[in-house]
């Protein structure tokens, strides 16, 4: 199923040149908070105003950068929010072409079936606090795997190693306790 | 509306391609993570290289603008944020964008990783004053700066080498970083390799 990497790698790179040569360096975690602003101005009206030539919020971490997040929750039609959409869309079509994912690996992949059994609740759960904890580390830092490890590293950024070395420093012996079955 | 037309057919190309990549396969993350089978590291390597190949050859042919690059600043916090980024990661096995993408695909957990990924992101909203106080916000090595001073880019170097020449070499660097890497790391293999 997995792609040779030499090909794969190599239109993964084609991928990330379009991004910036066309647009703008490609990047994820952002949108995570857009959409929670989306969904927070929704229940709560007024999360965001209109100021005289942007937009501002009563979340500190919204009207940052002279609320360029602000900006983006009062108007999810912008290319990085349509591009999160773009990327579930691309993903569905290619995991259907190759004839989609056996039901049993949709719930419980195989490598944590291997480690931890095939109990949907427990793998539920990781992923869950998995997720809590990514997102809140992407912010913290400024950005994700996409953003700034591939873009930053790609663009020579200094902060795109300083992000790398610190994922890796932490992922690697994760992942050496947790997973020490092969699948 | 470019733009957007841009980002539908991009941001379907990524997801595309991390599918097939393997990406967007908690157990393939897993592999690579425990060091167990790093094609994926390969592919990513790979990636990173000929993005960078093309990204700065293009600039120095003059076919690429400059203005596109977007540098993030460097502050003790993108250091921390990587370690969380990253023990969730393995502990999950998605990251934001292959989350997303292998949601879109069917897998189920990826769907609670989202609803985690979101009260994480809203938790980080709420909590970002805090932060913001502690100094570990505060811009170090310069903030928003690449190795070398790239060229009509708005950003300074860390060093005093030319950054787009810099940046080529690096790039060729990490090719052949990816063909050097061994296919696994820890252990012995599972399975006889093929012969290439």
């Amino acid at each position: 199923m997995q792609l040779n990497w030499k090909v794969g790698g190599l239109l993964l790179g084609l991928v990330f040149f379009a991004a910036v040569w066309l647009v703008k360096p490609i990047g994820v975690s952002t949108q995570f908070v857009i959409l929670d602003g989306i969904v927070a101005e929704a229940v709560n009206p007024g999360l965001v105003t209109q100021t005289a030539d942007s937009f501002t919020s009563t979340n500190t971490y919204l009207a940052k950068s002279g609320g360029k997040y602000a900006k983006a929750v009062s108007n999810p039609l912008n290319y990085s929010f349509v591009f999160v959409i773009a990327m579930m869309l691309g993903g569905l079509l290619s995991a259907l072409a190759r004839g989609g994912i056996p039901t049993a690996d949709r719930q419980v992949p195989t490598l944590w079936r291997a480690n931890f059994g095939d109990g949907k609740i427990k793998r539920y759960a990781a992923a869950f606090v998995g997720g809590f904890i990514v997102l809140y580390g992407a912010r913290l830092a400024g950005g994700c795997t996409s953003g700034h490890m591939m873009s930053g590293m790609m663009q020579t950024a200094v902060s795109g190693y300083i992000f790398a070395a610190g994922a890796f420093a932490a992922a690697v012996p994760v992942s050496l306790i947790l997973f020490k079955k092969e699948a | 509306m470019t733009t957007i037309l841009l980002a539908l057919v991009i941001g379907a190309a990524f997801g595309a391609v991390l599918d097939r990549v393997g990406a967007s396969n908690p157990s393939f993350i897993g592999a690579m993570l425990n060091l167990t089978n790093l094609n994926l590291a390969k592919s990513i390597l790979l990636a990173i290289g000929v993005g960078s190949v093309l990204m700065f050859g293009g600039q120095m042919l003059g076919l690429v603008d400059v203005g596109h690059m977007s540098v993030k600043a460097a502050y003790a916090g993108v250091f921390l944020g990587g370690l969380l980024l990253g023990a969730g990661w393995a502990l999950s096995g998605f990251c934001p964008g292959t989350g997303v993408v292998a949601a879109a695909s069917g897998r189920r957990d990826a769907l609670f990783f989202i609803a985690g990924g979101l009260l994480g992101a809203a938790a980080y909203m709420v909590t970002y004053p805090a932060w913001k106080s502690s100094g570990l916000l505060d811009a170090v090595a310069g903030g928003k700066v690449t190795l070398g001073a790239v060229p009509g880019a708005k950003y300074d170097g860390l060093t005093a080498l030319p950054g787009d020449i810099l940046g080529l070499f690096l790039g060729l660097g990490f090719v052949a970083l990816a063909f050097a890497l061994p296919e696994r790391l820890n252990g012995a293999p599972a399975h006889a390799q093929p012969a290439e």
